[in-house]
């Protein structure tokens, strides 16, 4: 799509009790990004367009939709990078309940992150300052540039074609986010326990899908999902281990 | 027919889930307060996610000699002395205790060499302060806070809007408005609301803020008698995109130039050696090496003309655009290729790095960028008491960037970020306490509910056709080229007839569809606060006859010392709006000889 020429959006418009495809054109000014379109075609013809979005900057991860068929942030995908012809479709994330167009309930995410026990810190330096040095700092600090658009969510299997595992199952946002207190060095709580229970960590078989879609590109699976199911395995199913503590009554 | 609505009772009610709004309701809950929190978007996406370089405090962690009284001096200085010195001293002196506290609540910044907090330079601040976690603190200082926000007693209420604060007898009684998802009409009933909507700056059409930064809390505090202080000050940071149109105004980080990084113009010429002003001559580099040695010897040399606080070097850009000396694309060049490794870059200015690729497919560590003044910050707003950020009006607080005083007449880089803990902490804190004095609640009054639900609902039997997304397109014109980095009295003078004929029109905008998750009829309630904001800044921006920090005339070009001794006041009366210059109070003796310290 070149700037000057007329873009056709195909959106997906309607509520959980049903919708259809409706098609608006735009004009393509340059560096036009899909949510500019699509705020265009709100303020000139579809006021009541449901479309959720603040930063515009690709840091707030709002404006997380599928473009076709694409999981992205609108607000970072540039119309003249579209590659494939003909419309461009815009339909909401899949994996969460339809709120209306293209506006899902994402309440989901927020109850999982209620689930894990918050960062507790142990004591600080005799001098009373804190230290961490900028090499374990940039371990978690990767996960921690997490901007919540939930995309990863959105493409996990176990959540999009399995919403039974939804009760017992974290998905990746929240493994990065367990890994991120896990390695962090103050940290002193251990939730090991909770990453084989309740977060469900054993469901995810490492077909990578989170890490491919995250627009922080965030090594979602082999940074965070594999150390944590190491560091499942070491402390429940090692033998040594087991031995170890069965004799001497340590965990 | 009474209208149906339904009811929430708390004692705290907290307006806002950025920064602010967060530290709010966690002090709020933390006292004992049965709190709330409102936020017209999802948890976790408020505007200080936006925020990058960094939060200022005098750890001095990088440059021993910094305190707090430095801090309080570049603050006030940075400010033009406009600034509510109190509120400048509680925040120098209490802003590292806020910083190493969000450390305890898992923060995870940039550290020295020493295991300790990093800490960055800035325009205006002497010493390297910011602590930082790259480019992005912002972020990591909103997600510290929800997660610390979402294991305490408080309840959250995403989109939801509120439209109009509820009063009984002069005291605040609650506050009313409607949830997004299914367009149902909400009361919240409270012993005391806290104001943390953050800015204005979707009042112009260039801006770094987000669809929110509409004014809501600057639109409810006046409609419920609250004053408003020095809001002519706006803040236009000299460096946001220009380039390509769709992300024209979207911020980059002043770490740019605190990192190395300079201004050019199209000769390639570093232009900012010849706007260092007479008020900080003393403390700024004279030539090209001695700004370049003080990356490396601090000591023995002066900043770079590049770190020169915002609205002086906001100025500077928009005079070499306009004698013609500007970037293809009407902006001018930042350079940090030229300076630093592209390592270095990368590892510094992650997200500018990735935000110039995906946006403009500049690569930052091979070319310049092409920046021009963007609308950035809000210095005016609720005038508030310094101590414990209570309003005009009994039980309503505010803090952030929607409360007036600490900033002055221009903020500081990086003072933002530790504004919304220092004082988002008071609010909350003097919150829960008026609630818990409260000898009985007031309940709000259903003749105030009754005309606020009439109110948000006219739209769907508006008679015209209008679509209120025109009248804001046109509204932010007007205020761009008006009201905006430059002004005179001919200007604001056709701004405000505009904006009676926008406020005319806007009366008549209909809104289409369901009310289930609307936008259009969402933009209707975004016009009321806007045009009150565009109102008062411009009635406020005219009755300054001076420039000073964020406030610019052609018409008066100079500061006048006996401008510098008023903050400008506007409150509505009987339905009118009433300015007035109020007295700053004389500053203490020693906090004045901190002033005069080099």
């Amino acid at each position: 799509m070149k700037p000057g020429e007329k873009v056709t959006l195909r959106v997906w418009r309607g509520s959980p009790a049903g919708g259809a495809f409706r098609e608006y054109q735009v004009e393509v000014a340059p560096g036009m990004v899909v949510l500019d379109a699509l705020r265009a075609a709100q303020a000139a013809e579809a006021p009541d367009l449901a479309i959720r979005w603040n930063c515009k900057a690709g840091k707030c991860g709002s404006c997380s939709a599928e473009v076709n068929g694409h999981p992205v942030l609108m607000c970072m995908t540039r119309l003249e990078e579209i590659r494939e012809p003909g419309p461009v479709t815009v339909t909401p994330l899949k994996t969460f309940p339809l709120i209306k167009d293209l506006v899902t309930d994402v309440s989901f995410n927020y109850q999982k992150a209620k689930e894990i026990p918050p960062f507790t810190p142990g004591p600080k330096d005799p001098d009373g300052k804190r230290r961490m040095y900028q090499e374990d700092v940039e371990r978690i600090q990767e996960f921690r540039k997490c901007i919540e658009c939930f995309l990863c969510q959105n493409v996990c299997h176990v959540i999009r074609d399995h919403p039974e595992h939804k009760p017992a199952f974290a998905g990746p946002r929240f493994f990065i986010y367990l890994a991120n207190l896990e390695m962090h060095p103050w940290d002193t709580v251990d939730r090991t326990d909770l990453i084989k229970g309740q977060a469900g960590i054993g469901f995810c078989n490492i077909t990578k899908c989170c890490t491919e879609v995250c627009p922080e590109k965030i090594r979602i699976t082999d940074n965070a999902i594999i150390p944590l199911k190491e560091r499942v395995v070491d402390q429940h199913y090692d033998p040594i281990l087991w031995l170890w503590r069965r004799v001497t009554g340590r965990r | 027919m009474r209208t149906a609505y339904s009811v929430h009772d708390y004692d705290v009610i907290v307006i806002g889930a950025g920064g602010a709004g967060m530290r709010a309701a966690i002090e709020a809950a933390q006292q004992g307060a049965r709190t709330a929190i409102i936020c017209k978007s999802l948890l976790g996406k408020a505007h200080t996610v936006m925020a990058e370089g960094g939060a200022a405090a005098a750890l001095g962690n990088v440059n021993p000699q910094d305190n707090w009284q430095v801090h309080f001096r570049d603050t006030m200085r940075g400010g033009k002395l406009l600034n509510n010195w109190r509120m400048a001293e509680i925040f120098a002196k209490e802003a590292p205790e806020r910083i190493l506290e969000l450390e305890e609540w898992g923060a995870v910044f940039d550290r020295t060499k020493d295991g300790l907090i990093s800490q960055r330079d800035f325009g205006g601040h002497r010493y390297a302060r910011l602590a930082h976690v790259g480019d992005r603190t912002g972020l990591e200082i909103i997600r510290t806070l929800q997660y610390k926000l979402i294991h305490l007693n408080v309840d959250v209420f995403m989109e939801y809007t509120v439209t109009r604060l509820l009063t009984d007898g002069g005291r605040i009684a609650g506050a009313f408005g409607y949830r997004r998802d299914t367009g149902e009409l909400q009361v919240f009933k409270a012993g005391a609301v806290v104001l943390a909507t953050g800015g204005f700056g979707k009042v112009w059409k260039y801006t770094s803020m987000s669809w929110e930064s509409t004014g809501d809390g600057i639109a409810l505090a006046l409609d419920a008698g609250a004053d408003l202080l020095d809001v002519e000050m706006v803040q236009f940071h000299p460096t946001g995109m220009v380039w390509p149109p769709g992300a024209r105004g979207i911020l980059v980080t002043e770490g740019v130039r605190g990192d190395g990084g300079v201004l050019r113009n199209k000769d390639g010429r570093r232009f900012m050696f010849d706007y260092i002003p007479e008020f900080f001559k003393a403390e700024t580099a004279e030539t090209e090496a001695e700004a370049d040695a003080w990356y490396t010897d601090k000591k023995n040399n002066r900043r770079p003309p590049e770190l020169l606080p915002r609205d002086e070097v906001t100025r500077a850009i928009y005079a070499e655009v306009k004698a013609g000396r500007g970037s293809p694309h009407g902006g001018v060049f930042l350079d940090i290729a030229s300076r630093r490794s592209a390592d270095y870059i990368r590892k510094r200015l992650p997200s500018m790095y990735h935000q110039f690729l995906e946006l403009a497919g500049v690569d930052i560590t091979r070319e310049p960028m092409e920046v021009y003044p963007t609308c950035h910050y809000s210095m005016g707003g609720i005038r508030v008491d310094a101590e414990t950020q209570g309003a005009t009006v009994p039980g309503l607080f505010a803090a952030g960037e929607v409360a007036a005083g600490l900033h002055g007449a221009n903020r500081l880089g990086g003072n933002s970020l530790t504004d919304i803990l220092v004082f988002g902490r008071r609010a909350g804190l003097y919150a829960a306490k008026h609630a818990r004095e409260l000898v009985h609640a007031s309940d709000p009054l259903d003749d105030q509910i009754e005309e606020a639900a009439r109110e948000l609902l006219a739209p769907f039997a508006a008679a015209g056709g209008e679509s209120p997304y025109a009248i804001q397109a046109e509204l932010q014109e007007v205020m761009q080229e008006h009201v905006g980095i430059y002004r005179d009295e001919a200007g604001m003078r056709t701004a405000l007839d505009k904006i009676q004929q926008l406020k005319r029109r806007a009366r008549a905008v209909r809104a289409e569809g369901p009310r289930e998750y609307n936008p259009g009829w969402h933009a209707t309630r975004d016009l009321h606060s806007m045009l009150t904001v565009a109102e008062v800044v411009t009635l406020a921006a005219l009755e300054r006859k001076e420039t000073r920090g964020g406030h610019s005339r052609t018409d008066y070009p100079a500061a006048d010392p006996q401008w510098g001794k008023v903050n400008v006041v506007v409150r509505k009366v009987g339905g009118e709006l009433q300015l007035d210059r109020v007295p700053i109070p004389e500053m203490p003796a020693e906090l004045k000889a901190l002033l005069e310290a080099t």
